[in-house]
């Protein structure tokens, strides 16, 4: 992660660089990183859970409404973790 | 190529304050208080052995909702004394939320921490208090901390874990499942506004045209947060109500 914050630093242009300037550089860089790879895992989560889910419905309708209960609170506790990531880049990047 | 500036944040979460410490986002959190009291007032005004009307009609059918979709799905029957909070967290939150889409308004009240902070820590009092009053101070503590049915060693891993997720990661994860949804909605319907309107406003012509793309990309943006809106605050409520439940009825 660092030596991809020191290349993102390099390519941009090397006039006048405070260290504030290189500190936004590197927050920058590892922003994207933060929310990229933290998408990655709940992503993977909540296809193969809502995919179950509807395999699930399509076995058994009449069990529909309480599938979708169970799937809703599991994509609530999946995509916390997403939204942990989305607040991480946040926090990089603005504050 | 064209010019765009993404304004610093402040610029889109922070608003002029009207007066003394109230600017739109609390100006939008009184008003959905205030909405959903009259409304729910109103609806209790009106006959109830006469075929329901108007705002009665509505209100039935939301007190159902929550009811069915909500209390009987997570706690049963014994849950439904609980109603009357779930209802009115799940009201005001989807009313927080809905301006996020409503024209001028732009903003849901709940894109910033102060609400969902608030609710969540009302919701880990609740259901903790609902724990304590119904198991007793130890009761409790016991059937969170050292769950039956686990061999005696691994309580020495379970119990930290237990209170950890439990007490301190739940209003944690429910407080930043509700903020940082909104937040994000907000911030996508930022950039693709702003994107339409850089390209619509590109020097090169030739760009002009290319700005319907976002803004397609943004109404269908647009009638997602209506999703989204309703699915955060029903999530909140549902995960209250499981909260409220395992408190209540622990697992033997």
């Amino acid at each position: 992660m660092e030596a991809l914050a020191r290349l993102a630093a390099e390519t941009v242009d090397t006039v006048a660089k405070t260290a504030a300037d290189e500190k936004n550089i590197a927050a920058a860089a590892s922003a994207g990183f933060a929310y990229g790879l933290a998408a990655i895992g709940p992503g993977i989560g909540i296809g193969y859970l809502v995919g179950q889910a509807v395999s699930a419905m399509a076995r058994q309708p009449e069990a529909a409404g309480m599938v979708r209960t169970t799937m809703f609170l599991g994509i609530a506790f999946t995509e916390a973790l997403a939204l942990i990531g989305f607040v991480v880049f946040i926090l990089l990047k603005f504050a | 190529m064209f010019a765009l500036e993404f304004p610093p944040i402040n610029e889109i979460l922070r608003w002029r304050e009207v007066a003394p410490s109230l600017n739109k986002v609390g100006i939008i959190a009184v008003a959905a208080a205030l909405i959903a009291i009259v409304v729910f007032i109103l609806a209790t005004r009106q006959d109830h052995r006469k075929a329901p009307t108007g705002v009665r009609n509505f209100a039935e059918t939301t007190v159902e909702f929550v009811e069915n979709g909500i209390v009987m799905q997570t706690m049963g029957r014994d849950g439904l004394g609980w109603t009357p909070f779930l209802l009115s967290l799940f009201v005001f939150i989807y009313l927080c939320n809905a301006p996020g889409i409503i024209p001028i308004l732009q903003m849901p009240a709940t894109a910033r921490m102060a609400i969902p902070a608030f609710l969540s820590i009302l919701v880990w009092v609740i259901y903790n208090g609902a724990g304590i009053k119904h198991q007793g101070f130890g009761g409790y503590f016991k059937s969170v901390l050292f769950p039956p049915g686990v061999p005696k060693a691994l309580y020495a891993l379970v119990t930290p874990i237990e209170f950890i997720s439990t007490i301190i990661v739940r209003p944690f994860s429910l407080m930043v499942r509700l903020f940082a949804n909104m937040l994000a909605g907000h911030i996508l319907l930022v950039t693709f506004a702003l994107l339409s309107e850089a390209l619509f406003q590109a020097r090169d012509k030739v760009l002009v045209p290319f700005g319907v793309l976002p803004m397609f990309m943004l109404i269908f943006l647009t009638g997602f947060e209506v999703l989204v809106a309703f699915l955060q605050a029903y999530i909140f409520t549902i995960l209250t109500a499981v909260y409220i439940g395992g408190a209540v009825h622990p697992e033997h």
